[in-house]
């Protein structure tokens, strides 16, 4: 079933890539939401088994490809409303399309693949589509965010490659050959430590680059920025989740071996580097959405801090990532009005936005509350429970530098948005403003609000699915 | 003698790091393609013969043909100066590469593995660091691509050293080389050269926050 899914959503990508005329082009775009929720449900429904060899629907997979196609749908309508307002050709748009569906099929299948060579391809599959929608404006600064994201992610890929070579000379060790994440597990205590220790440490820096975590943060930050906001709230969401799948799944296998705890400490010196680097950038950040990037990396820093406290940390890193995903796109969706607004994404130009477009202003209040975790913001749940896991792992000082470096966070990433809303622009001409219908906010709000629910008050099928996620991991 | 080549390869290496002119290091690159070529020949004895042609063909069309034809064509048309022009002086570029490959040989004396001949395990590492050093030194974004060339190259050599039992792994790494040369050479390079005239990593920086 998945390799059919593969198929039809591939080869709608090429008839988007082919065809010129709209209608057809537009109705591609519905046919490939259906097939993608079609599979969703699909792989709801066989929860648990294994299709095509090296696919399986467990519970993660099923989870963040739920979260997926939840944001693909908002993420096709606003590329539609980007599409139509800045008068492409169709070949622009054909190519925006086919690499929009492109990405978003690679990343589902990614993280249902249950073997590391499967996610590995999936990977560069969205390096691919991901460069397509960077270079989207084909201008100069496109160009030079496109040039820097593949060539990271070029070396990522090879370190990830170099990881899975060093990963089959541990594994031939234990007398096996199959890389699959289910073989790795039962032949975890016969996996000889030093290569799997060299393939962790190139597998973790290679994911890095998806995850947005020091090393390699930097390509992504350029790739959002220069990418149509639609595509960036891709990017910004569930490629970054992606990344994570690559890392939690051969952690997961580290640790059920004697490594557990360096694997731990690697994982917690990145995250900490993560945060404090996210620190500094969020301070002296002008660009609007590169804040919004930034704000991504400290949150995937809280991730993998709570992945290396473990215990509870487990439950809220899966949590966190899942309504960081909601959030943090629906802020980049609501990010083109404000553009539409101002035409300049520096601080310095937009202001008093609560005059202009009241039901946006309210959105990015909302996302603001939200992304910083202040209650009732559902990341205020999961990162009280990270707080928590640091504290029962007895990191008391570590725990102490992290809330310092939030601290400043809430404060710099406050006082933009606070200055974007309420201070009048004193050289801002009116006339010029464009009345933006409330109407296109209504999906932001939705993803916010699914943020809060899903927080506070998680479903039980919900919990069960993130329980399900982690009981491979040690107590 | 598979030996003899992987050790011809490591001296490649240093024949890099001293290069002065561009068209130096392209052919360096298609040396080492020779080279792999020669080494998947005579190590790769288990492998079905299907799979030999193909890796065989990529190593000689891909790696020591189309590679370095496309590297030179883009020097010549997009006027690309001769110089390499390096951060570093040569002389501190050799004595980096002595050192990577010392650090290296000293790394793999720790490793006892009956598994893995320790010569791959040398010329892999070392070629993968010294093409990320070639990366951070050299001012053109050209020097960058041939850099992750050499990067690809040593991940080849590695593959090749589990290839007998593990052939896929081969396969894959050349589904990276593909993908990512094509990738990285065929859509931006041509780009690149248009944009920006003079190719330099220097006029790279306007991304910024503020």
């Amino acid at each position: 079933m998945t390799i059919i899914y593969l198929i039809v959503a591939f080869s709608i990508a090429i008839g988007l890539f082919v065809n010129k005329n709209t209608k057809v082009n537009y109705s591609l775009l519905g046919l490939f939401l259906a097939v993608h929720w079609g599979f969703t449900l699909y792989a709801c429904l066989n929860a648990g088994k294994t299709d095509n060899d090296y696919f399986t629907f467990d519970s993660l997979g099923i989870l963040l490809h739920l979260t997926l196609s939840v944001i693909a749908v908002p993420a096709a309508i606003h590329s539609w409303l980007y599409i139509k307002r800045h008068d492409e050709t169709p070949q622009s748009r054909g190519i925006y399309f086919a690499a929009l569906v492109s990405l978003i099929t690679a990343i589902g299948a990614g993280y249902m693949a249950n073997h590391i060579a499967v996610i590995w391809i999936f990977t560069e599959i969205t390096t691919l589509s991901a460069s397509a929608l960077i270079y989207h404006h084909r201008n100069k600064l496109a160009l030079e965010g496109t040039w820097k994201y593949v060539f990271i992610c070029a070396l990522s890929i090879t370190f990830v490659f170099i990881g899975i070579l060093f990963l089959s000379l541990s594994l031939q060790h234990a007398g096996s050959e199959d890389l699959s994440f289910r073989n790795l597990l039962a032949n975890s205590a016969a996996l000889n430590p030093f290569w799997l220790q060299l393939a962790f440490l190139f597998i973790f820096t290679g994911f890095t680059a998806k995850l947005g975590l020091v090393p390699m943060f930097t390509a992504g930050i350029d790739a959002k920025d220069k990418a149509p906001a639609p595509a960036g709230a891709l990017l910004a969401s569930v490629l970054m989740n992606l990344g994570f799948v690559g890392i939690f799944r051969f952690y997961t296998v580290v640790a059920n071996t004697d490594l557990h705890h360096w694997a731990n400490l690697v994982i917690g010196i990145a995250a900490f580097l993560s945060l404090f680097v996210a620190t500094v950038y969020m301070i002296k950040v002008k660009n609007i959405k590169r804040m919004f990037a930034y704000s991504g990396i400290e949150h995937m820093g809280l991730v993998m801090l709570a992945v290396a406290a473990g215990g509870v940390g487990y439950y809220a890193a899966i949590l966190h990532i899942v309504l960081h995903a909601f959030v943090k796109s629906g802020l980049f969706f609501q990010y083109n009005q404000l553009y539409r607004v101002y035409q300049n994404k520096s601080i310095y130009h937009v202001g008093n936005y609560f005059k202009y477009n009241t039901t946006g202003a309210m959105v990015l209040l909302l996302g603001f509350i939200s992304a910083t975790a202040m209650p009732p913001s559902g990341l205020f749940v999961s990162e009280f429970l990270i707080f928590r896991a640091l504290f029962e792992a007895r990191q008391i000082w570590l725990l102490i530098a992290v809330l310092l470096l939030l601290t400043m966070i809430i404060w710099a990433f406050g006082k933009n948005i606070f200055k974007i809303l309420f201070i009048p622009l004193s050289d801002f001409d009116e006339s010029n403003v464009p009345v933006i219908n409330p109407w296109e906010s209504v999906s932001q709000f939705v993803l916010l609000a699914a943020a809060v629910y899903l927080g506070l008050n998680p479903p039980a099928g919900f919990v069960a699915l993130i329980q399900e996620s982690i009981n491979l991991l040690p107590k | 003698m598979v030996h003899v080549l992987l050790i011809t390869f490591l001296i490649t290496l240093f024949y890099m790091a001293i290069a002065n002119r561009m068209l130096t290091y392209v052919k360096v690159l298609a040396v080492q393609g020779i080279l792999l070529f020669c080494v998947v020949f005579i190590q790769l004895t288990e492998i079905n013969l299907l799979n030999l042609v193909l890796i065989l063909l990529e190593t000689i069309i891909f790696k020591s043909l189309a590679v370095p034809l496309f590297l030179a064509y883009i020097l010549k048309r997009n006027k690309i100066t001769r110089e390499a022009e390096p951060h570093l002086p040569n002389f501190v570029s050799l004595i980096i590469t002595t050192l990577i490959v010392v650090v290296t040989i000293l790394l793999s004396n720790a490793i006892k593995d009956t598994h893995l001949d320790k010569i791959f395990f040398v010329v892999a590492l070392s070629t993968i660091f010294t093409g990320l050093y070639l990366i951070a030194t050299r001012r053109k974004i050209i020097t960058h691509v041939m850099g992750y060339i050499v990067i690809e190259n040593g991940v080849f050599v590695l593959s090749l050293a589990v290839g007998n039992e593990m052939p896929m792994l081969v396969n894959l790494g050349i589904m990276l080389d593909i993908f990512a040369s094509v990738l990285i050479l065929g859509i931006f390079l041509n780009k690149i050269g248009d944009v920006f005239k003079d190719v330099d990593v220097d006029q790279l920086r306007n991304l910024k926050d503020y």
